[in-house]
């Protein structure tokens, strides 16, 4: 049934560089730090993106938005609907057609009162209350500037501004930390109803247990690249219907699960092996794990490693 | 060692609502103190009166029967929720790392952090690199209370844990005491001694949140 249904976001071997001075150096260089990466989120489908933290999720936001800082260097491509989405046309989208709900409270207008932002140039009062209602943000917050919120107040202004509308991509960075478990279901269901009306979401979140109550697919990120996509169902079944051992890490380090972390940390960007990104902290590790490890189709979803059945 | 709310009220304004009335808590060397409560209910209202950066309009913080100390460093130290606004953004991170401490490398390699970040500015990391600094700078052996205020919901789960265990290391050899803000029952259930439920504690009863109660953060059921 996928089949049928229209890609409104296409990532295409995304590659992302900071030029800058690094250790050492005189001279600025690239530092790579998302690499060839791809990914896809179809009308009416919920892609979770779920990984390490500084494996590039939210610079994929960025790109897709064209809000990287200015010594960045992107290549690859990006459609919207089919066409390119290049910067021009990304800002007579967003707002309407593209909602963003950012991962810092920063965006937030310091100056302006909480109910205006929302509002924003396309909506409307009575539909502000509504939303808000929704998130439990009752009348008084309203004329309160964005210093004035709690955390989780300012998290839940965030993602009404995204929600005020019907748009056809939600470009969701983290949208539930520090929201209790209620209002960041809230949050999700109101995702799976866009969703189910033809949204298409792209949400990325460390409340990984929360996602798999209303992601379709979910892609697992290290180090700037993808290592697996597969659909929820399998991250739910459990470690054993895992691909990547990276995966059945995370799965294990839940505080609900194990609570029991694997050694060791992502390699750092300017220092990446030759091989297989995962290798030093890879109990299954051997020799055919240092060439290039390409994407490859396995079981319904995709893989990056050698090993995996 | 104990750190002490004694009947402490605070508003943002002198006539506006009460946030927290009439709270008293004590938090003891070595204990994990967890506290729970609804969005916008006063955790980190409370969490910067005890740390010493706002002053209760009555009640006192009392560390050890005396009120801390108003002149060099505090040892009751906070870790914020949202780390992008507690780092000076025209600060390097080697400045901001540190300001009050001189980490070891062995520290900084458990806490993840990597040497060549040291010279970046804060808004070149990501989200969970730079909380992580947050964190580091306020481990030096001088702090005796650590309040944390929902330290690692940027962090993705393995990192998450490693740093949790790391803490609650820290906690038991050197008999710090921590008050820790989670709206994760299953994480609060794993690092702390003992839960305090905030809305038993606060005599208010005007709030601008609903009474939503926290619930175990996704269970058994959902991952196996
Ligand atoms: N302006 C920049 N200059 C150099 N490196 C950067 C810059 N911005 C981000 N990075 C690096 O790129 C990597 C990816 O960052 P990104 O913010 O996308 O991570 P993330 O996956 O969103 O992490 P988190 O879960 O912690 O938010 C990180 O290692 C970060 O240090
Ligand atoms: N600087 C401020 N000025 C005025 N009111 C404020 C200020 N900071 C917080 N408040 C208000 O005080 C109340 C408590 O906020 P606080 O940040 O302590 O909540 P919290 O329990 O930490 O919530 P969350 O879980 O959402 O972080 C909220 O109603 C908030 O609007
Ligand atoms: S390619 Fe090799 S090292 Fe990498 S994850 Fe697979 S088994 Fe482990
Ligand atoms: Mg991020
Ligand atoms: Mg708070």
């Amino acid at each position: 049934m996928s089949e049928e249904k229209k890609t409104v976001l296409n990532v295409e071997d995304l590659t992302v560089a900071f030029n800058m001075y690094q250790k050492g150096a005189f001279k600025k260089t690239d530092l790579e730090v998302i690499h060839k990466l791809s990914i896809d989120v179809k009308e009416g489908e919920i892609v979770a993106v779920v990984g390490s933290s500084g494996s590039g999720k939210s610079l994929l936001a960025h790109s897709i938005l064209h809000i990287l800082p200015k010594n960045a260097k992107v290549g690859g491509k990006i459609e919207y609907c089919g066409k390119e989405l290049d910067d021009k046309y990304v800002k007579e989208l967003l707002g309407r057609d593209i909602a963003f709900i950012p991962q810092s409270v920063d965006y937030l207008d310091p100056l302006m009162h909480v109910d205006k932002q929302v509002i924003g140039v396309y909506g409307n009062k009575e539909r502000q209350r509504e939303v808000f209602d929704r998130y439990h943000l009752d009348e008084r917050v309203d004329t309160l500037y964005p210093f004035q919120l709690s955390g989780g107040m300012a998290r839940r202004v965030l993602i009404s501004s995204a929600v005020m509308e019907e748009p056809k991509l939600i470009i969701a960075d983290e949208p539930t930390p520090g929201l209790n478990v209620e209002m960041a279901m809230e949050t999700l269901n109101n995702f799976r109803e866009l969703a189910d009306k033809g949204t298409a979401v792209l949400m990325i979140t460390h409340d990984i247990d929360l996602a798999f109550e209303v992601a379709d697919r979910i892609a697992v990120f290290y180090a700037g690249t993808v290592v697996e996509i597969a659909s929820t169902l399998d991250f739910i079944m459990g470690r054993g219907f895992l691909r990547h051992p990276y995966s059945a890490a995370f799965v294990d380090a839940l505080p609900q699960k194990k609570f029991k972390p694997i050694e060791g940390t992502q390699p750092y960007a300017g220092n990446l092996p030759s091989g297989c990104l995962f290798a030093d902290r890879c109990p299954y590790r051997d020799d055919e794990c240092a060439g290039e490890i390409p994407m490859r189709d396995l079981r319904g979803g995709k893989v990056r490693c050698v090993h995996a059945t | 060692m104990q750190l002490k709310a004694e009947n402490i009220s605070f508003r943002y304004t002198d006539d506006g609502p009460f946030v927290l009335k009439d709270i008293t808590l004590e938090v003891n060397s070595g204990e994990r103190v967890g506290i729970v409560a609804p969005s916008g209910y006063g955790k980190s209202t409370l969490a910067k009166i005890l740390s010493g950066y706002r002053l209760p309009e009555e009640g006192k913080v009392l560390l050890d029967g005396k009120p801390l100390p108003m002149t060099g460093y505090c040892p009751v130290q906070m870790v914020y929720q949202h780390p992008e606004q507690a780092v000076n953004p025209r600060h390097r991170m080697d400045k901001i790392l540190n300001e009050a401490w001189q980490p070891d490398d062995e520290l900084l390699r458990k806490m993840g952090i990597e040497k060549s970040w040291l010279t970046r500015w804060p808004s070149e990391l990501s989200g969970g690199e730079l909380q992580r600094f947050c964190i580091a700078r306020v481990l030096g052996p001088e702090t005796k209370f650590l309040i944390c205020d929902e330290i690692t919901t940027m962090l993705d789960v393995i990192t998450q844990a490693q740093i949790w265990h790391l803490l609650m290391e820290i906690s038991e050899e050197r008999n710090l005491g921590m008050m820790i803000i989670t709206h994760n029952m299953s994480l609060a259930k794993r690092v702390c001694t003992r839960i305090v439920d905030l809305t038993k504690l606060n005599n208010v009863h005007s709030h601008t949140h609903t009474h939503i109660h926290d619930h175990e953060h996704g269970d058994e059921d959902h991952v196996h």
